[in-house]
């Protein structure tokens, strides 16, 4: 399928690099993971190696959720970096969340929203609606790349 | 989606009782995000002329809106009688497309997360998703 390019405004260039600069990685990666593992318990399928996740107690003091949440919210800076190719840039990702891990890509979306929630708290009112929608056009724009590779 | 458990209405109704004082506030910002990060739900509203973030009409649009969830929560334990002449409301009158349940939702909850970051934790998150859900399945009961 042809590539759809997406396009950004200097503004929109802005917001993300802003957010991500000041982005607390220890702190955000595992709160949004948890979260999504105890919002959409489903998610938890591929996370059977990695220890108690009996209940949101459990999963919030959970160390290999932590460190794998801040692994993950690193994943992101391949995008901050090549915004102007963010569906080339994640194509080794997106084979191996194919291939290797089996994750459907519905899951990516609802990692995504408890990320918007995580940085909406962090950020009170400077997460202002038009920062909300950059923030999650980005994100979409991360989410529809990875799922590319899947066949 | 799935029934609430009672740990659910207990939790929806406490986490209520917290916020539904800043109700209107919440419910104007939630609506004024909706319009920005999804631009199709601006469908709805040609009728106003003033579609920005601050214009009366999305104030007075987000407290109508909040009633809404307010009255949800005290009828929590039968939504969809509770919410049956809304469900009219939207089906036959609005004719919203119940896609636009989940897109407001997702705001409101935004919303709740700017504004008690620390209430609104992950367990309150689910049951609030979870209650949210079954109120716009309760709306969408008479669409067709």
């Amino acid at each position: 399928t042809r590539a759809v390019v997406v396009e950004w405004t200097v503004k929109e260039r802005s917001i993300i690099s802003s957010i991500f600069s000041n982005l607390d990685y220890e702190d955000v990666g595992p709160k949004a993971l948890c979260r999504c593992l105890i919002v959409y318990p489903w998610t938890q399928r591929h996370f059977s190696t990695f220890g108690n996740l009996y209940d949101a107690e459990a999963i919030k003091t959970n160390a290999n959720i932590a460190a794998h949440g801040i692994k993950v919210l690193h994943g992101l800076d391949l995008a901050v970096k090549n915004m102007d190719n963010i569906k080339e840039a994640y194509t080794k990702l997106s084979t191996l969340h194919s291939e290797k891990l089996h994750v459907d890509p519905d899951n990516f979306k609802l990692l995504v929203d408890c990320l918007t929630i995580v940085v909406a708290a962090k950020m009170g009112s400077d997460f202002k609606p038009d920062v909300q929608a950059t923030f999650q056009k980005f994100l979409a724009a991360v989410v529809s790349a990875l799922g590319k590779q899947y066949h | 989606m799935t029934t609430l458990s009672v740990k659910d209405k207990d939790t929806v109704k406490a986490f209520w009782a917290k916020v539904s004082g800043n109700a209107d506030e919440i419910g104007a910002d939630a609506v004024a995000r909706m319009l920005v990060v999804y631009p199709q739900t601006k469908t709805y509203f040609s009728h106003w002329k003033d579609q920005s973030p601050n214009s009366p009409a999305v104030r007075k649009h987000g407290v109508t809106v909040m009633l809404g969830v307010g009255e949800a929560v005290a009828k929590i334990d039968d939504l969809k009688a509770g919410l049956a002449s809304l469900s009219e409301l939207h089906a036959f009158t609005l004719r919203v497309d119940p896609a636009n349940f989940k897109i407001l939702s997702h705001c409101i909850l935004v919303v709740m997360a700017t504004m008690f970051p620390n209430e609104f934790t992950p367990e309150v998150h689910v049951s609030l998703d979870k209650f949210l859900a079954s109120v716009a399945l309760a709306l969408s009961e008479k669409y067709r």
